[in-house]
């Protein structure tokens, strides 16, 4: 279960997981009471964002996708787990590592790819890449590339939703090196002074860059931050679905039904380096083969077939359906056209101005 | 028509607009129980109640962001900064956030957002309260920054950028809340990006914007009146947008322009309207075209230092009077 800012002893299910494994079936208990379609259906959805992520790092190297390629490999569990305890008219703001949560949000994982690719049918037209995925439709109301720069975003959102006495809940995602930023004080005091509907979530997979989170912050246990906004923090374990949708479910329903904003810290590893670019060379081998072992999709995938929910058989067919959608995504972003100049200037104001002085270099001015 | 204040003009334009449409609302450091540093809040808490006036903790990058993303989803957040100097404090909202979040989505959302706020010195407030960093704004394309001079411009801009789809920072100036100028019953929002000819004239184009902008309109009202030099005078009133076209048209009439900015000189505002006026009006020019700006230096305490470094009437009169001896046009 979750960890409370109350409580200081971590009991995650993934300990009460420890304890019984090694038995065959061992894992049915910890099912009891979830619909197998709906377990199906989580894990269909953790190894397509896999598939996903694969197929970026794969489009980066081929020097398809330019900038930046942040992935949420090793954070599936996470980002799943967080996104169905959102409903759909929900809004999300996160970090520059969204291609998972765009998909899980309900953003079909072609445009994704194809704003990777910088075409014109991807979430931002090509304006955004990889940092700056969004989607009124789904409700994903942004990536966002300067560390922290989403939270102040996310609380003002909250603030629309309050103002407008709307049903919405705002959640904000972030990773556990952000939570030392400015922005993420003033933003959290704010919504907590105003009572605002927003979950804010770390992503605490320990690393900001090469940075562990014990070299970044005084007080490890982020979710105890949340104690000097007087908001409930707790603490999951990150590569368990279920747990994190749990926490979110409550959290988000309790800001909905006005019990205001609320801290919950995922704890997972990330599988790769900071970025596709990055070999993670600082990173001991320990620590490596540690994620690898924790893999969020793998234990998954071993969970439910050792409960009876899938066979070898019907996971390996989830897992062939997966790549052929994250093909089919390749495919439609490389068949996208890709943005064409002359439009260079469609988007830099949305109230056209009286006199437009922007242009090109070679233009003459008068 | 009436005559009122600057902040006058200010307070009425916020209370009818709040008036007229729901989803305008303000947002501040004390802006409400304290009814505002330059009282342009004033009494506007009493009628609008804490959902539309609403006070924020010091935390400039928070409450700046917040009214980013209230903008985000369709709410038109009035933003009071205490004095653009704290606005650095909140940059990144207003440069990575506010400014971008149109374009970096492919015009999937805007950011309808006025940031108010006072610049200037002459208060004797020191160095860190008293600068014109309009221009680190005006530099940035997203934004538009608008700085009106007069009590009606103050309305007509106001009401333009409240109305506005996209992020505009709004800029006064300390030493103009308290002048007063004719305000007409009915004002229309200001076209956002258009400079005015504030006088007319055939001797010397003089542009400035802001308190400059009231300072050059005397000036040229003085110097005809004393010596029948004709002046005409650009209100710029808009830093971004440029009117480039106004400015270009004014000097070729004319054929020397002086510039007058309240910023520092090196790549200031003046720099710019001097390679406007290099582009478009060269052949017309002839003088080069002089810049009266402030001393560069962090603006001192003492109020001689602080009176030498800002331009004043006299300087710009002394660089109207250069220009016009360098073309032998002093009568
Ligand atoms: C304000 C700012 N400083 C630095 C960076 C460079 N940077 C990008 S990601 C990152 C690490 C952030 O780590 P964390 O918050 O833990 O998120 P994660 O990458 O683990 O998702 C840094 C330092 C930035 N983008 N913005």
């Amino acid at each position: 279960m979750a960890q409370t800012a109350t409580r200081s002893k971590p009991s995650t299910r993934s300990t009460a997981k420890r304890r019984s494994s090694g038995v065959r079936g061992s894992n049915r208990g910890r099912f009891t009471g979830e619909s197998p379609e709906l377990l199906q259906d989580y894990f269909r959805e953790m190894t397509l964002i896999r598939r996903f992520e694969e197929r970026a790092a794969q489009g980066y190297t081929q020097a398809k996708i330019g900038g930046y390629c942040h992935l949420n490999l090793g954070e599936e569990a996470t980002v799943v787990g967080l996104m169905r305890a959102l409903r759909k008219t929900d809004l999300l703001f996160t970090n520059y590592r969204e291609h998972g949560y765009a998909i899980a949000k309900g953003i079909e994982p072609g445009r994704v790819m194809a704003e990777l690719y910088g075409r014109t049918t991807g979430t931002s037209k090509g304006w955004g890449g990889s940092m700056h995925m969004f989607d009124v439709e789904s409700g994903l109301l942004g990536g966002y590339g300067i560390v922290g720069g989403q939270i102040p975003l996310a609380t003002g959102a909250a603030l629309a939703i309050d103002y407008r006495s709307g049903d919405q809940v705002v959640m904000c995602q972030m990773g556990d090196g952000t939570t030392n930023i400015g922005a993420f004080h003033e933003a959290l005091n704010i919504a907590a002074l105003w009572n605002l509907p927003v979950v804010f979530v770390v992503v605490n997979n320990q690393l900001g860059m090469g940075t562990t989170v014990d070299k970044s912050s005084a007080e490890p246990e982020l979710f105890k931050r949340a104690a000097a906004y007087k908001m409930p923090g707790e603490r999951v374990d990150g590569n368990d679905v279920l747990a994190v949708r749990d926490a979110a479910t409550r959290l988000v329903e309790q800001a909905r039904n006005g019990g205001g904003p609320a801290l919950l810290e995922c704890v997972s590893e990330r599988l790769k380096g900071h970025s596709v670019v990055d070999p993670a060379k600082y990173r001991s081998e320990e620590s490596v083969a540690k994620a690898k072992a924790a893999d969020p999709v793998l234990a998954f995938r071993a969970q439910l077939i050792e409960a009876g929910v899938l066979d070898e058989d019907s996971a390996a067919e989830i897992e062939r359906q997966a790549q052929a959608e994250a093909d089919a995504a390749v495919a439609f972003a490389d068949d996208s056209p890709h943005p064409d100049p002359s439009t260079l200037f469609d988007y830099t104001y949305a109230t056209p101005v009286a006199n437009d002085s922007r242009r090109l270099p070679a233009d003459p001015v008068f | 028509m009436a005559v009122i204040t600057y902040r006058q003009a200010l307070h009425d334009t916020l209370r009818e607009e709040m008036l007229r449409d729901e989803d305008v609302f303000l947002i501040g450091e004390e802006i409400g129980v304290f009814e505002g540093s330059y009282k342009i809040t004033a009494g506007l808490l009493k009628e609008f109640g804490e959902k539309r006036v609403r006070d924020t903790p010091i935390a400039e990058e928070g409450f700046v962001g917040a009214a980013v993303g209230a903008a985000m989803l369709g709410l038109r957040p009035v933003v009071e900064l205490m004095t653009i100097n704290f606005s650095l404090i909140a940059l990144d909202q207003i440069v990575n956030h506010a400014a971008k979040i149109y374009g970096m989505f492919g015009g999937q959302t805007s950011v309808p957002m006025v940031l108010r706020t006072p610049g200037g010195g002459g208060q004797q407030l020191g160095a860190t309260h008293s600068q014109n960093i309009e221009l680190y704004y005006a530099f940035v394309p997203g934004l538009k920054v608008v700085a009106p001079s007069t009590p009606a411009d103050a309305k007509a801009l106001l009401l333009a950028s409240i109305r506005d789809d996209d992020p505009v920072l709004f800029l006064e100036n300390l030493s103009l809340y308290n002048t007063k100028g004719e305000v007409p019953d009915v004002v229309e929002p200001a076209e956002i990006g258009k400079a005015k000819v504030t006088r007319e004239g055939t001797d010397i184009t003089v542009i400035g914007y802001s308190r400059m902008a009231m300072v050059a309109q005397q000036v040229a009202e003085e110097l005809h009146a004393e010596e029948g030099i004709n002046a005409e005078v650009v209100d710029l009133r808009s830093l971004r947008p440029l009117d480039r076209q106004t400015i270009v048209d004014s000097v070729r009439k004319t054929g020397c322009a002086v510039v007058a900015e309240d910023d520092w000189l090196t790549y200031g505002i003046g720099a710019e309207i001097a390679a406007s006026i290099s582009d478009g009006a060269f052949d017309y020019l002839d003088a080069p075209v002089r810049r009266v700006a402030a001393a560069e230096v962090p603006l001192p305490y003492a109020k001689p230092l602080e009176r030498a470094a800002l331009p004043s009437a006299e300087s710009l009169t002394t660089a109207i009077h250069q220009t016009l001896d360098a073309v032998g046009r002093r009568r």
